[in-house]
């Protein structure tokens, strides 16, 4: 491990008071339902009570006549966008599917599909209204469950979608929209040089990512056409794409004003609100604030597949995997699109399989539209390969942790759908597991039982900016992009810091609208402390190009002769501090600004494995988490309380979705426990303190070294809590969530 | 529309009047009709936590309490919590313990640890997690937020002895 040694550094590695960190503990902070304006109308939206009905007619005359009432919309107020293909940053999307999801047209899809939209005085002159609409039915069955909706004489969603093959279309409309097929190797020869072959199928329910803030946006559209919004979005480029796409207008009369945002992890990427809250806008002349209530947020925004999942492994009798292979079915939800791509890249990721096939498909069905949820599709697979893995370790009698050492990745292994691994920390983390006292730590009692599993995410890089002027009190002020949702302020800062030698303090960090900053894709991809950051590393040497210009200037030499070192510019005994220079820079020429765009096209690869202790109780079947480590690569941790944040928050996550979160339907397609009280997460009183170890392998396309570490963390606890379950009761449980029912079931089955 | 009925409260130690109708909840005259909007709706229905306030010294879900029931009573909100332009240690602690992500929980957990010290300065862990097992934090993994407030206890324990 050639890890970085935190005094390399004078400010990354610290713990700094987040910037925004006063403004969020007096409740100054001004999140998305905090905006006020003069003449404000408040909107609400009518949704469909049917998962699956044609809409034969909308009538709204009643609901206009109600006094207080400024504008009600219907799909027919926005423009049809036919069958144009748009990319919103995040590859091609379908128009009319994002259009019809924001507001039904035609059809309704689930239950919770938006078919109407009022303004008003308030709220609650607007629910009022709601009532009086009149919106006539055809119903149509609905289809829920995922291998339902691939049969063949399923009911069909969409007439207009056929399955894309590997690029070749079907002849007939299918809910499968999609099918990836990936292989490397033989898989035949692989399986054929296997001592022991292990298949299992495994499933899992649709979870949502919970965030505590509901969906918000207010939108006022001008007298000259321009349209401006604020809202809680993770991209607020990509809302103000969606949305004037979806409204009909260029996307230079959209202004976006990113607020402050309550959460996302994935799912404050695609709009829903914000053209809605548009349009109304525009016909009522007002300023129009929409806020989802938290049944809204479940029923109608983006969970995460439900899934299907059959994974084979092949070993050797010393442990060598020799093939593998997977056959994954997502939930598309309504409308296609969906993690099938990443579920297949991960499901072999942290192994180097010889042989291996995956097989992916993404099926239309009566959900809402799934949407990402932090490393989206990995935690499904991971939990079926861990799972399988775990039992041919018991089959083979090998310890569970050599056993993944034997055969874990590490650069020049080639993962499944290509491409061949750089330098990662997959076996680094491992043997931090194998140093760890957890691991080492004995575990007695009946009924108690400890797992292991490992868990990838590939981060992305994708394009961001940053501005960054030097202020002549010897401060930056720091422009960016990105959404802060959970400390990026300041672990861009940082990096700033660290390349001028100043504190973090002496950064002033902004999160800018979309008309006052460079383009930035979504706060998403666990990629903004590494590919943000990396724009703020460039804007920091670009500011230092120019200060160097000035010192010339000041000693009347070539800027080349001028030397830096921390804060301070020297030449043949002459030094300056970067404050003074500061001070100077308007006598000595130009104001300096610094600024950088980075497109970086590359994965920081995360590797993480948990240590999860549990006790199941026989008579209830519940699972109690007694200790719980999360170990992961950061690459370089800038601000590690973040990073074990992030570890920990995503394990958390990851222990609901593994024990009781989720979406209970009735045969009519209609979600069962659209609360809060219903959809149980976790409250503090669930879970353990959440031990952390952070693992540093610097990535080498980042000059601090930073890996994405959002993601990663939510990948191996559904496998690494079933895997203790079985260490504690000798079952294993194949379907998520392993709630008590489920669990008591499969006790007495036993 | 039903006619407004007068209110007169105290909210962070100001005598405060307000006109609201019956159907509005507490949460909504704080945020709406006073600009309080530091306490935050992650449900409206009793969930979350999110819109913790301290209501004659004892905490509630303010989306479940109607503007028209506190007449006379006494009020206190997150916007309260900072005296004489100082954090109150709970604050700080939760800054230097990085005990919020997103902080839209924050509101609703720092009056409700806050509550739990006043009533209980020396609270074990499982004391911390039972109160305020009312309060969900998507983010964190509560684990930040419960060493946050052990934190907070033992620093106020010190300026008080
Ligand atoms: S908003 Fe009051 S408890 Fe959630
Ligand atoms: S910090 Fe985001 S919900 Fe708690």
């Amino acid at each position: 491990m050639k890890a970085a040694t935190s005094d390399e550094y004078k400010i990354l590695g610290t713990r700094p008071i987040r910037h925004d960190g006063a403004d969020k503990v007096t409740g100054k902070a001004k999140y998305g339902a905090d905006v006020q304006f003069a003449n404000l109308a408040h909107g609400k939206i009518l949704r469909s009570p049917h998962a699956h009905a044609r809409i034969k007619s909308i009538d709204t005359s009643a609901a206009e006549k109600v006094p207080g009432v400024f504008a009600v919309i219907t799909a027919n107020d926005f423009p049809d966008p036919q069958d144009k293909i748009a990319d919103l940053g995040e590859g091609p999307v379908t128009l009319s599917h994002l259009g019809s999801n924001v507001m039904a047209r035609g059809k309704v899809l689930y239950k919770g599909h938006a078919v109407a939209a009022v303004a008003a005085t308030s709220t609650h002159v607007a629910e009022q209204a709601l009532n009086l609409i009149q919106v006539d039915y055809e119903i149509l069955e609905p289809v829920l469950w995922v291998l339902d909706a691939m049969a063949e004489d399923a009911p069909l969603l969409h007439e207009n979608v056929f399955t894309d093959s590997m690029g070749e279309a079907s002849e007939k409309p299918s809910n499968i929209e999609k099918h990836l097929h990936f292989e490397k190797g033989d898989i035949e020869q692989g399986f054929a040089e296997a001592d022991i072959v292990i298949e299992r199928e495994f499933k899992t329910a649709s979870v949502h990512q919970g965030y505590i803030e509901p969906h918000v946006a207010t939108a006022d559209w001008n007298e000259d056409g321009q349209l401006r919004i604020w809202t809680s979005t993770q991209g607020s480029f990509t809302v103000r794409h969606q949305t004037a796409e979806l409204v009909g207008i260029p996307l230079s009369r959209v202004t976006v004003y990113p607020c402050e945002i309550g959460g996302g992890f994935g799912g404050k990427i695609a709009v829903y609100l914000q053209p809605v809250a548009a349009l109304l806008s525009r016909k009522s002349g007002r300023p129009v604030k929409l806020v989802m209530q938290r049944d809204e947020v479940f029923e109608g925004t983006g969970p995460t597949p439900g899934s299907f999942v059959r994974v084979k492994l092949g070993a050797k009798n010393d442990g060598t995997l020799t093939a593998g292979k997977a056959w994954i079915a997502f939930d598309a939800g309504a409308f296609p699109g969906g993690p099938i791509g990443p579920g297949c890249m991960c499901v072999f990721s942290c192994y180097d399989l010889p042989h291996a096939t995956v097989d992916g498909y993404n099926v239309c069905n009566n959900k809402p539209k799934t949407q990402a949820y932090r490393a989206p599709g990995s935690t499904h697979v991971a939990y079926a390969t861990e799972n399988v893995l775990d039992e041919i370790a018991g089959e083979l009698d090998l310890d569970p942790l050599d056993l993944r050492l034997k055969n874990a990745v590490k650069e020049g292994s080639r993962r499944v759908d290509g491409p061949v691994y750089p330098e990662i920390g997959c076996v680094e983390v491992l043997e931090a597991v194998k140093n760890s006292e957890h691991w080492n730590a004995p575990l007695e009692g009946p009924y108690r039982g400890r797992g292991l599993a490992l868990g990838f995410w590939f981060n992305c890089g994708l394009k961001s900016s940053a501005t960054a002027n030097v202020n002549t009190d010897g401060t930056v002020t720091l422009i960016e992009g990105s959404t802060d949702i959970g400390g990026s302020r300041t672990s861009l800062a940082m990096q700033l810091a660290e390349t001028l030698g100043l504190t973090a303090e002496e950064i002033h960090p902004q999160v800018a609208d979309t008309d006052s900053v460079g383009y930035t894709d979504v706060t998403g991809g666990s990629r903004v402390t590494f590919a943000t950051g990396l724009a703020v590393c460039k804007a920091g040497e670009d500011i230092q190009k120019q200060m160097r210009q000035q010192a010339a200037v000041l000693w009347d030499c070539d800027a080349n002769e001028i030397e830096i070192s921390g804060s301070t510019f020297s030449r043949n005994g002459n030094s300056i501090s970067f404050q003074e220079l500061a001070a100077k820079q308007l006598q000595l020429g130009e104001p300096i600004v610094g600024r950088a765009t980075v497109a970086p096209d590359c994965s920081t690869n995360g590797f993480g494995a948990h240590i999860a202790d549990v006790e199941v109780d026989p008579e209830t079947g519940k699972t109690t988490v007694l200790r719980y480590t999360a170990i992961q690569d950061a690459g370089k941790a800038i601000h590690p309380s973040y990073v074990e944040g992030q570890m920990q928050g995503g394990a958390v996550q990851g222990i609901g979705w593994a024990l009781n979160e989720e979406y209970f339907f009735g045969d009519a397609g209609d979600m069962k426990n659209a609360s809060f009280l219903d959809y149980r997460m976790p409250t503090c009183l669930d879970v353990p303190m959440i031990e952390t170890i952070i693992v540093e392998v610097p990535n080498p396309d980042h000059p601090f070294g930073v890996r994405g570490v959002g993601e990663t963390p939510i990948v191996p606890p559904p496998a690494a809590i079933t895997i203790a379950i079985h260490n504690a009761t000798g079952v294993y449980m194949r379907e998520l969530p392993a709630s008590p029912p489920r669990l008591w079931k499969a006790l007495q089955e036993a | 529309m039903s006619k407004k009925i007068h209110v007169t409260t105290t909210i962070n130690g100001e005598p405060i009047e307000f006109l609201c109708e019956a159907r509005h909840s507490l949460l909504e005259v704080l945020r709406d009709s006073l600009g309080l909007t530091g306490s935050k709706e992650g449900c409206n229905n009793g969930n979350c936590g999110a819109c913790t306030v301290m209501l004659n010294g004892v905490p509630v879900d303010s989306c479940l309490v109607l503007g028209v029931e506190v007449e006379g009573a006494t009020i206190e909100t997150v916007e309260g919590i900072a005296q004489n332009g100082e954090l109150h240690p709970i604050q700080q602690c939760f800054l230097e313990g990085a005990a919020l992500q997103c902080g839209i929980c924050t509101p609703g957990f720092l009056v409700a640890a806050k509550a739990l010290l006043e009533k209980n300065p020396h609270p074990s862990e499982e004391e911390i997690r039972f109160n305020l097992a009312g309060n969900l934090c998507r983010c964190t993994g509560y684990d930040k937020i419960v060493r946050s407030v052990q934190a907070a206890a033992s620093q106020l324990q010190e300026t008080t002895s």
